[in-house]
């Protein structure tokens, strides 16, 4: 089990208690993120999809790498690590 | 009974503060990458009454099959922005990106990835200029036109 720091981005904090992080732990991503939503249930649900894996509109980076380039959810996290919750940003004229 | 033309709504609530060097740069940019789209990230401060932009950041556009109409934000230039915005104690208030040849209105493109609690900028560009600059933002399902002051 390792303690992470989760960067929640500003639209989500009013379902995270207001707080731009949290502190977690967990011994991977999706570990880490269900702990958070033991307490935030309403947050962990714009985050994550009922099968466990990130919504379409989410990104969710350990370090400075998207954990999709990982293993996605099943990625280890360490002591210290930060994750941080980005909205996926698309649309265009058509 | 109201006529076919609907004005769009105005917020009174929501402003966003983009002083003219920063409008400059996007117009710099909209205009270079025309008749692509480009996009990038806001990165501000909450005002009293709306955001306030401070830095703009271009993006790459990762959807290079249809980049007439459409814009894939990299995530990875996101990340970037976001630990740069962080760094200065700011934070990222929103997103722009254009619309070659199209009014600056957003499509039901833009409203299926939309976020609440952001700005969405859009430029319209034809060409050699910027034919129209409007912020937007989700109010539930649809989007409100936000004020767009120096």
């Amino acid at each position: 089990m390792s303690r992470v720091i989760v960067r929640i981005p500003t639209p989500l904090r009013g379902f995270a208690g207001g707080n731009s992080e949290i502190a977690a732990e967990g011994a991977d991503v999706g570990a880490v993120l269900s702990a958070i939503g033991a307490d935030h249930p309403e947050l962990l649900e714009r985050v994550m999809k009922d099968d466990g894996q990130p919504r379409e509109f989410v990104n969710i980076y350990l370090g400075s790498d998207n954990v999709r380039t990982l293993d996605g959810m099943n990625t280890p996290v360490g002591e210290g690590d930060v994750l941080s919750i980005l909205p996926a940003v698309a649309g265009g004229a058509g | 009974m109201p006529g076919p033309f609907q004005p769009p709504r105005v917020s009174q609530m929501n402003r966003i503060s983009l002083p003219a060097p920063m409008r400059e740069e996007l117009a710099a940019i909209a205009v270079d990458g025309y008749p692509y789209e480009t996009c990038g990230v806001l990165v501000g401060a909450c005002a009293d009454d709306g955001v306030r932009v401070e830095k703009v950041f271009q993006a790459r556009n990762l959807n290079t099959e249809r980049a007439r109409d459409r814009y894939v934000l990299d995530p990875d230039d996101l990340m970037s922005a976001d630990l740069a915005a962080r760094e200065a104690g700011l934070e990222i208030v929103g997103f722009w990106h254009t619309h070659p040849d199209h009014p600056a209105r957003p499509s039901e493109t833009d409203r299926e990835a939309a976020w609440d609690g952001y700005s969405y900028v859009i430029l319209s560009v034809s060409g050699a200029r910027v034919e129209d600059l409007r912020s937007w933002r989700l109010n539930g399902e649809g989007f409100v036109e936000e004020q767009v002051a120096a």
